[in-house]
C-alpha cells in the first residue's frame, strides 16, 4: 500500500507545455557552440564558415536582391506544386473512399506507381520538360501526390461505422452525411498526409534544384559550390530548413484550428 | 457489505428523486399536449444470416405507450428484433407494422454506445436529431429543450470528449427525444454505465417515457432493470417469444421491492431453466 502511495504517478499523457522560447534553445545553443568553435579555430571556415559569416553573406545577398529572388521562386514551386499534387491526391483519395467502382478501377494502377521512386523519374522529366518551371511542378505534385492520396482514402474508410449508421438513421442525405460524418471523421488523417507531403515537398524541391534549374535556392547552392562560396552554401541549407519548419508549423496552426474537438488537441 | 450498499444506493436514489422533482414539475408546465405512442403489430417476423436462423417466427402486439422491455441470453435474437423493429435491417418474412402512416422522425433508436460526432458541440450533436427540421429555424430551441429535458443544459457548448459516460448517453437521449418520437427503441443504452449511474439514467428514462407517453422497447441482459421500467417483460428464447411477463406493480416503483424482486426470480429462474435444458 505504502509502495503505491510513494510513487507518483502521471496522471495522464500530455503533451509538454511548449513555451513558445523552450523550443527554441537548442538550434540557438548550436549555433552559439558552432560560433565559438569556428573563432578559436576548432573548426576550420573552409569546412564549415561561421555562423557570423553566414550571415553576413545573407545580409549581401538580401540587399542584392538576389536572396528574396530565389527564395520566392522556389516557395512559388513548392506552393504550386503541392497545390496540383494535393488537390488531385485529395481528389483521387475522395473517390476511392466513397466509390467502390473508383477504388477497383484506380487503386491497383495508383499503388504500382506508388512503388516507383519519383525522383527516379527525374531523367525522364529533363527529357520531356527540359529545366523548365514545368519539370519542378511535375516532380513537387508527383512527391506530394501519394501522401495525401494515401491518408485521405485511409481516413475516409477507417471512419466509424457505427456513426455512419446513426447518420443515415436519423436521415442525413449523401451529402450532408459526407459534410457531418464521413470529412470530418477523415481530417485528422488528412492532415497526417499533408504533413509528409510537406516534407516530400521540399525534398523533391532541393533535389530538382540542384540538378535541373536556372533560379531558385538550390540553384543558388550549386552556384555558390562552382564558386567555392561556402558560406552561402550553408546559408541555401539553413534557409530550407527554416522553410521546411515554416511549412511545418503553418499545417499543425491549422490543425490547431480545425481540430479543435480532437482531445489530443484540447487547451487544458 | 450487501447492505450496506443497498441502504447507500437508496440513499442516491432518494437524492436524485429530489433533485428531479422540482425540474420536470417546472418543465411539464411548459410542455406541449403528450404526443400519443403508436402501437406497434408484428407478424410471423422472421430473419436469418446465412444459415443461422436468428428470429423463427415472432408474433407480437404492444399497445400505443406501453414500456416493454426484451430479455435473453446473448445470441437470442433480441437485439435483431430491435433492429428491424426500427428499420435498420430487412424483413425476410413476415412484417412489422406501426398503426398509423410513419415518417422516419417518429421512430428512434438509442444504441448502447451514444455514437455522438465528437466534431460538433453537444448541441449541434442534439440537433442532429432532429431529421429533416434540422434546417428550421426553431431547430436550436428545440435542441435546447431538449438537452433541458436530460439536465444538460449548461453543458450545450462543450465537446463530446469532455463529458463522462452517463453524461453522453444523456446527450444521445436528448438527441433521440428531440424530434419527439412516437416510438423509441433502446438496444441496451445502459449497458456501459455503471451501477450508480445506472440508477438515475433508469429513473431518467422512466420519467421521459411518462412524460412523453411514446411506445417504449427496451432491449436489456439486466432483469432487474426490465421489471424495473417495464409494463411488459417478453422472454426471448431461440429465436422466438417464451414467456410473456406483465409488470402489473404501481409507479414509482421502489427498488428492491419484495414485488419486484419475486418477479425478476421468476424471469431468471426460466431463462436458467432453459439453459439446463441444453
Amino acid at each position: 500500500m505504502s509502495l503505491i502511495d510513494s510513487v507518483s504517478l502521471p496522471r495522464s499523457i500530455r503533451l509538454p507545455r511548449v513555451d513558445g522560447l523552450v523550443q527554441w534553445i537548442v538550434p540557438l545553443a548550436i549555433i552559439a557552440i558552432w560560433q565559438v568553435a569556428s573563432i578559436t579555430g576548432f573548426v576550420p571556415t573552409r569546412v564549415l564558415p561561421a555562423p557570423s559569416d553566414v550571415a553576413l553573406a545573407g545580409w549581401k545577398l538580401l540587399l542584392s536582391g538576389e536572396l528574396v529572388r530565389n527564395i520566392w521562386v522556389s516557395f512559388w514551386r513548392a506552393s504550386t506544386g503541392f497545390l496540383i499534387g494535393g488537390s488531385i491526391g485529395f481528389a483521387f483519395g475522395l473517390a476511392n473512399g466513397l466509390s467502390q467502382l473508383s477504388a477497383r478501377l484506380t487503386d491497383t494502377t495508383l499503388q504500382m506507381v506508388r512503388n516507383v521512386p519519383h525522383l527516379a523519374l527525374i531523367p525522364l522529366v529533363i527529357l520531356w520538360f527540359g529545366i523548365d518551371e514545368s519539370a519542378k511542378l511535375f516532380l513537387v505534385a508527383l512527391g506530394v501526390f501519394f501522401p495525401i492520396y494515401l491518408n485521405t482514402l485511409h481516413g475516409i474508410r477507417t471512419v466509424d461505422p457505427q456513426l455512419i449508421e446513426m447518420g443515415r438513421i436519423y436521415g442525413m442525405s449523401d451529402g450532408e452525411l459526407f459534410r457531418r460524418v464521413i470529412f470530418p471523421g477523415a481530417l485528422p488523417s488528412i492532415f497526417v498526409g499533408i504533413r509528409f507531403a510537406l516534407g516530400i515537398m521540399w525534398l523533391t524541391l532541393i533535389v530538382a534544384e540542384t540538378i535541373a534549374a536556372s533560379s531558385g535556392l538550390g540553384y543558388m547552392a550549386m552556384q555558390a559550390r562552382e564558386f567555392m562560396l561556402i558560406d552561402v552554401v550553408v546559408l541555401s541549407i539553413l534557409i530550407y530548413a527554416l522553410l521546411g519548419k515554416l511549412a511545418d508549423s503553418a499545417s499543425r496552426v491549422l490543425e490547431r484550428l480545425t481540430l479543435s474537438w480532437h482531445p489530443a488537441f484540447q487547451k487544458r | 457489505m450487501q447492505t450496506a450498499l443497498r441502504t447507500s444506493l437508496a440513499e442516491t436514489e432518494r437524492a436524485s428523486r429530489a433533485n428531479f422533482a422540482p425540474t420536470s414539475r417546472v418543465l411539464r408546465e411548459e410542455r406541449p399536449a403528450p404526443i400519443s405512442g403508436l402501437p406497434l403489430g408484428i407478424r410471423a417476423l422472421r430473419k436469418s444470416y446465412g444459415d443461422n436462423e436468428v428470429l423463427r417466427g415472432i408474433d407480437l402486439h404492444i399497445a400505443a405507450g406501453q414500456f416493454v422491455a426484451i430479455v435473453g441470453k446473448s445470441g437470442c435474437g433480441k437485439s435483431t428484433l430491435l433492429r428491424l423493429i426500427a428499420g435498420l435491417e430487412k424483413v425476410d418474412a413476415g412484417s412489422v407494422s406501426f398503426g398509423d402512416a410513419v415518417k422516419p422522425e417518429d421512430i428512434r433508436v438509442m444504441f448502447q454506445e451514444p455514437r455522438l460526432l465528437p466534431w460538433a458541440r453537444v448541441l449541434s450533436n442534439v440537433e442532429v436529431g432532429l431529421g429533416r427540421d434540422r434546417a428550421s429555424s426553431d431547430a436550436h430551441l428545440r435542441a435546447e429543450k431538449a438537452l433541458t429535458e436530460v439536465g444538460l443544459a449548461d453543458k450545450r457548448e462543450q465537446w463530446p470528449s469532455v463529458l463522462s459516460g452517463g453524461q453522453k448517453q444523456r446527450v444521445a437521449l436528448a438527441r433521440a427525444l428531440v424530434s419527439r418520437p412516437r416510438v423509441l427503441a433502446f438496444d441496451e443504452p445502459l449497458g456501459a454505465l455503471d451501477a450508480l449511474t445506472r440508477i438515475s439514467m433508469q429513473r431518467l428514462l422512466e420519467r421521459v417515457w411518462r412524460d412523453q407517453g411514446f411506445t417504449a422497447i427496451l432491449v436489456t441482459h439486466d432483469v432487474s432493470e426490465a421489471v424495473a421500467l417495464a409494463d411488459r417483460v417478453l422472454v426471448i428464447e431461440d429465436g422466438r417469444i417464451a414467456h410473456d411477463v406483465t409488470v402489473n406493480v404501481a409507479r414509482p416503483r421502489e427498488r428492491g421491492s419484495v414485488e419486484l424482486a419475486s418477479l425478476e426470480g421468476s424471469i431468471l429462474s426460466h431463462l436458467l431453466s432453459a439453459d439446463d435444458r441444453t
